[in-house]
């Protein structure tokens, strides 16, 4: 089959390679009909991911048809057309239990790599370094799927693979990202980021009540879409003093809560060197956590501050003082997907929210190298790409 | 519990046996010293092992009781020998995880450094694991504790190429809804084959060995496979 794969930072190579196959009982093999680029693969591209290794098949977020399926999975069934989530759970241990679905305890192989720099792992993901389990990703015409009878979501034909693709990753988090703000009639939401996940997260803040969302980015494109589809209020930070507009448009009192939708790279390009730098070393560079800061700031007393941005090391100058003088909340961490998905689902199917509105460009997998760049340099408009195996030319 | 145990903490003895050997070193130190000559150079340089034990924590090598090959208890008293101490927690009712555990032929699923187990019933049962260059090290163990839901002990009986006893405890956790084993093994440093068997098994982390193998026992019993994702990490661990 052909596959998207990493050979170092900013080198991506569509290549032929065997096939996936069952490994496990529990395991669905599924042809994909459709993958995306996140963002956070763009922290791959860079070469800020450690743990990569030459020749691992990039993509997270994918959907497709099942072609086989494990003798201990009761299920799902071949022709099944499916959503896969990105976060691998096991559906049995008590993280899972407890609805903690990427903390997940049994499904990361290499869990003493992220032990080494978290104390204790998470779960394992597709198509993100070793230190996250080392499963091949989904940017390719077939993927094998672990503890396939939990994770896969089942759609209906009368919903297209664009509606219902995003349910693999981005539409959960900035879900979840919005759900962690609990959010009370009349509240005003802060977004930082309008990306994918800020506008997901825009949207779901006014899904759960939000009277008010505010957007911050510096992308025109992007702001434009927060502001037409999300219906936020947007601020391009390039413009304004945010901290200045959002105590304006609060009547002095600040958001009720603040999303955190930028997140940070991780530096190091192997897992020795990025854990002793860790240890040794600020580790980040003094401006990078700068929009965290910024909502940290911009909160109001008693707000909740969520994190649906990726963070990987140990941040400098991190205001915790002004946290702890306004009584925050911090809420963080992968999505708990399992849990979403069939809520989202609901929501896509009721016609509350048709997430396709973010797709700026419709590719084939041969264009990955090419679409990296695009979306990494964010030209041409680039918002999110979505690459159909199917429609690739069979060479 | 057993894993608590090791958290008990008994200053005094501890303390107590320290600053007598540090008092007796310095106690001989400053004699041989004030009595510059010969025999005063040696009574000094009698403090050396005294200092040894205070700062180090055991007396240095020639001075220790060398135990007995096969003894197990002399063989693994005290902090002779390679020992490990693991704990895991899976949310299982305790008997599943017992009967599993009881069953020793399982064993080789998850400890990676066993290649089988046979029972040869009377509580015995008979031990190969993989050693270096694919030698087999073989040994005959019998059970000395067994309290259904509750303790498993065996150790290995004279003649075996190793020195091993091992326990297994089971605690109900969290209010019955989850169950702690917690594993205790220890092997004697012998000679030969066997002991670069053990020096490759317990040589530079000897717990992780044993965590991962405790990994692989909870995604056995609690998601019914063990995880992988087809190609394996180039870093050796196993």
């Amino acid at each position: 089959m052909k596959a998207v794969r990493y050979y170092g930072k900013e080198d991506i190579r569509v290549e032929h390679v065997p096939d996936p196959r069952l490994l496990n009982p529990r395991d669905a093999i599924v042809k994909i009909t459709a993958t995306a680029i996140c963002g956070s693969d763009l922290h791959i591209y860079g070469g800020y991911i450690p743990t990569m290794q030459e020749g691992d098949i990039l993509g997270h977020e994918f959907m497709g048809e099942v072609v086989e399926v494990g003798r201990d999975n009761r299920n799902l069934k071949i022709g099944d057309r499916v959503v896969v989530p990105f976060t691998i759970a096991c559906g049995r241990c008590y993280f899972c239990k407890e609805q903690l679905w990427s903390l997940c305890d049994n499904s990361n192989p290499n869990a003493w790599m992220a032990e080494k720099i978290s104390g204790y792992s998470g779960s394992g993901l597709f198509g993100y370094s070793h230190m996250y389990g080392g499963y091949p990703g989904g940017q390719a015409e077939y993927a094998r799927v672990p503890f396939s009878d939990v994770g896969p979501i089942k759609v209906p034909d009368s919903l297209s693979d664009e509606q219902v693709l995003f349910l693999s990753d981005i539409f959960p988090t900035g879900y979840m990202a919005a759900e962690n703000c609990g959010i009370r009639p009349g509240d005003t939401v802060a977004v930082w980021g309008c990306g994918p996940v800020g506008q997901f997260a825009i949207k779901s803040a006014y899904l759960l009540g939000a009277e008010r969302v505010i957007a911050i980015d510096r992308f025109p494109e992007r702001l434009a879409l927060a502001f037409s589809q999300g219906k936020a209020r947007v601020l391009d930070y390039t413009q304004v003093d945010v901290l200045d507009a959002l105590r304006d448009l609060t009547g002095g009192q600040g958001p009720d809560a603040c999303i955190d939708a930028v997140g940070l790279e991780a530096h190091g390009t192997t897992l020795d060197a990025w854990y002793d730098r860790a240890k040794t070393a600020t580790y980040l560079a003094t401006d990078r956590p700068h929009a965290l800061r910024q909502a940290i700031s911009a909160c109001r007393k008693g707000g909740t501050v969520s994190i649906p941005g990726v963070y990987g090391g140990w941040l400098d100058k991190f205001p915790l003082g002004a946290a702890f003088a306004k009584g925050l909340t911090l809420k963080m961490g992968q999505t708990h997907m399992h849990k979403y998905l069939p809520t989202l689902l609901t929501r896509i199917e009721a016609g509350q929210i048709d997430p396709s509105y973010i797709i700026t460009h419709r590719v084939t997998l041969d264009d990955a190298p090419k679409m990296y760049r695009t979306f990494r340099e964010k030209t041409d408009g680039c918002i999110k790409v979505v690459m159909r195996p199917g429609d690739a030319a069979h060479t | 519990m057993q894993v608590e145990s090791a958290y008990e903490f008994s200053p005094s003895v501890k303390n107590a046996e320290k600053v007598i050997a540090v008092g007796t070193g310095a106690a001989l130190l400053a004699y041989g010293a004030v009595r510059r000559s010969p025999a005063g150079a040696w009574i000094a340089a009698a403090s050396v092992p005294f200092f040894y034990r205070a700062f180090v924590g055991h007396w240095p090598e020639p001075f220790r009781a060398l135990g007995a090959n096969g003894n197990t208890k002399k063989a693994l008293s005290g902090d002779r020998g390679a020992h490990v101490r693991e704990a895991v927690r899976l949310e299982l009712p305790i008997h599943e995880v017992y009967s599993f555990w009881r069953r020793f032929e399982n064993l080789p699923r998850f400890m990676r450094h066993l290649d089988s187990v046979r029972e040869d019933g009377a509580d015995r049962s008979h031990w190969v694991a993989a050693g270096p260059l694919g030698v087999a090290v073989e040994w005959d163990a019998e059970l000395i504790n067994e309290v259904p839901d509750k303790v498993i002990a065996w150790r290995s009986l004279p003649g075996s190429d190793v020195t091993t006893a091992g326990s297994v405890n089971f605690d109900s956790v969290r209010g019955g809804r989850e169950t702690q084993v917690t594993v205790s093994l220890q092997y004697a440093p012998p000679a030969g084959k066997a002991g670069a068997f053990v020096a490759t098994l317990f040589g530079r982390e000897p717990s992780q060995t044993i965590r991962e193998d405790l990994r692989l026992l909870k995604q056995i019993l609690e998601a019914g496979e063990i995880a992988q994702a087809g190609a394996p990490a180039t870093k050796e661990w196993r």
